[in-house]
């Protein structure tokens, strides 16, 4: 129980420091441009979405997994290294509270930013349904696919934020790790690879890749395994926050 | 309330603390002195649990700070180096934040805050941004945090740092009036807060701890100590120190100052002396007008220099 508080308390500090400054509403208003340009503007035939002939957000989610690449380094590379920096963590470890409770109350914060951005673009739905008959099933599924893969970079976002104290540094790096987990399932990649590497390889290195997983949220098939990757993903890149952050204090 | 027991830190082949061990009771403020890079920020670290020991254990309350860290921290209140606060957010808002992560519930919360402000003089930027305050008010805020649960262990880093005069003394004020009912330690290299504010301090260089005791203990380690200054009119100087190097108790005499027919003189204590100096040196006298007379009680800054600076070229750090 008191857990739970102690990450209440921290994640409702870490979203008000969001909306105190103006890079949160900067963030949300890029977001919402690239969404609403590239849904009804650029598809794989200009004006795709209306092209489609069929009402849904397929053009829309598709281009999720490259927004992200930029959007969600940019919302997380403050977390850590900015604590950092300023010398708060100090304050904030030395308080009684475990470290693990900070980690995952300054991740929620991030990740409940970016649902709100996400949660921002329903006009879109709200259009859909009204150019035609959607399947809103599929749409919340990628809807959700959408926040999970979001959470994923974000926790990368968390590792290399605690790495360094400079905010740059650690969107950089983020965005390049973030590259590696788009690149693994993107289609020329893999038949690049495919042209010299055996298929259980090729199979392998696309089943790392955000976009193999966020494929099946797209198409409105909700697999545990993807859902399971994701978290895991999440899950995994904690503990490595945690575990830099404890090797910083060590010295 | 605190124990510190064989507390040592390498970071990577160097070694900031090495070896510390003392303790402090409730009721005690204890100075922590040294100069800069001595290791005083790195034990700090240590008692609050911010950094792991490399060895050695720290017992706040009963409590091991790294078995039992919550129990520990929930007893500690802890004001970092440079007094850092989130910029981000207003006095209010950062106490109030300080106070929910204390655990501080319901009509307790507005409570402590009102307190921790009135004691720390932040009403008036009570709304206003962190990031806009002066280094006074920021640091003030800090300390305010440190205060907010009304702890039983206060550990300070440097309290007094960027504070002007006046602020300075306000401050000292505060720690002294608090030390009755808490155990506090902070650390400083401003020697005349060790007289206003503690009832003891530890001095350490390089890691160790060099010196350990009460004010007026630490002072009489310094050369100076129980030395009998003298100054008569109308005789002298040659005169006077022949007259006083007769006297068993006195070892060695050194002319001060001699001007407008008055001599100073400085007479140090034999081994024997067992603080009879001023008394025979009063008898020696007898005859002379005698304008002052008085035994040294010794100087921190001489007792400071002399142990933490015995090798001053070889040294690293500054
Ligand atoms: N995180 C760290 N990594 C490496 N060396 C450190 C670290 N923190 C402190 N030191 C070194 O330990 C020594 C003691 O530092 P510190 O405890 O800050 O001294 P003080 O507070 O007495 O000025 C210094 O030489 C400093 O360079
Ligand atoms: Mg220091």
């Amino acid at each position: 129980m008191n857990a739970l508080a102690n990450i209440k308390t921290i994640t409702k500090r870490e979203l008000a420091a969001y909306f105190a400054s103006p890079l949160a509403y900067v963030f949300i208003v890029i977001f919402l441009l690239l969404c609403g340009f590239f849904t009804f503007m650029v598809g794989t035939n200009l004006g795709a979405f209306f092209e489609h002939g069929q009402a849904s957000l397929d053009t829309f989610f598709i281009w999720h997994p490259w927004f992200y690449l930029f959007l969600v380094p940019a919302v997380g590379m403050r977390l850590w290294a900015e604590e950092r920096r300023v010398g708060t963590m100090e304050l904030l470890l030395t308080m009684p509270i475990t470290s693990w409770q900070a980690i995952v109350g300054k991740f929620l914060a991030s990740w409940l930013f970016l649902a709100l951005a996400l949660a921002l673009t329903f006009p879109l739905v709200i259009t859909v349904n009204v150019l035609g008959h959607p399947d809103n099933g599929v749409i919340f599924c990628g809807y959700l696919g959408s926040w999970l893969m979001a959470g994923a970079y974000l926790a990368v976002s968390c590792i290399t934020s605690a790495m360094t104290r400079a905010q740059v540094v650690s969107f950089i790096i983020s965005v390049v790790l973030c590259l590696f987990l788009i690149l693994a399932g993107f289609a020329p990649v893999i038949q690049f690879l495919s042209g010299w590497a055996s298929p259980s390889v090729v199979q392998a290195v696309a089943a790392c890749s955000v976009i193999t997983h966020f494929d099946n949220f797209q198409k409105g098939v909700l697999d545990s395994r993807d859902v399971v990757f994701f978290l895991s993903l999440i899950v995994f890149s904690l503990f490595t926050t945690a575990v830099i952050l404890r090797g910083h204090r060590a010295g | 309330m605190i124990q510190v027991v064989g507390l040592t830190k390498w970071f990577g082949a160097k070694r900031a603390v090495d070896g510390i061990s003392f303790s402090v009771a409730r009721g005690e403020v204890l100075g922590f002195l040294g100069p800069n890079g001595a290791g005083k920020s790195t034990t700090m670290r240590m008692i609050t649990g911010f950094i792991p020991p490399s060895s050695g254990r720290v017992k706040v309350g009963g409590f091991d700070v790294v078995e039992q860290p919550i129990q520990a921290k929930r007893l500690m209140g802890y004001l970092p180096e440079n007094a850092p606060a989130y910029t981000d957010m207003t006095v209010h808002g950062f106490l109030n934040f300080a106070a929910e992560i204390r655990g501080l519930r319901g009509a307790a919360r507005p409570r402590a805050v009102q307190r921790a402000v009135e004691m720390c003089f932040l009403e008036s930027v009570l709304h206003q941004s962190i990031e806009t305050l002066s280094k006074g008010y920021r640091h003030r805020t800090c300390f305010a945090q440190s205060i907010i649960h009304d702890p039983e262990v206060l550990v300070m880093d440097e309290p007094t740092d960027g504070l002007d005069p006046n602020q300075k003394h306000e401050v000292r004020g505060l720690i002294r009036r608090m030390g009755e009912k808490k155990a506090i330690i902070f650390s400083t290299h401003i020697l005349e807060e060790v007289d206003a504010a503690c009832t003891r301090a530890i001095i350490i260089d390089r890691g160790r701890i060099v010196a350990n005791g009460t004010p007026t203990e630490l002072r009489q380690k310094s050369e100076g100590a129980g030395a009998v200054t003298l100054r008569v009119k109308g005789v002298g100087s040659a005169e006077v120190s022949a007259r006083l190097r007769q006297v068993s108790q006195v070892k060695r005499v050194a002319v001060l100052e001699e001007k407008n027919g008055s001599v100073s003189l400085r007479a140090f204590p034999a081994s024997n002396a067992n603080g009879e100096l001023a008394r025979a040196i009063g008898e020696a006298a007898r005859g002379w007008q005698i304008e002052q007379l008085q035994t040294e009680e010794g100087r921190l800054d001489e007792v400071f220099r002399s142990l933490t600076m015995p090798d001053t070229g070889k040294k690293s750090e500054t």
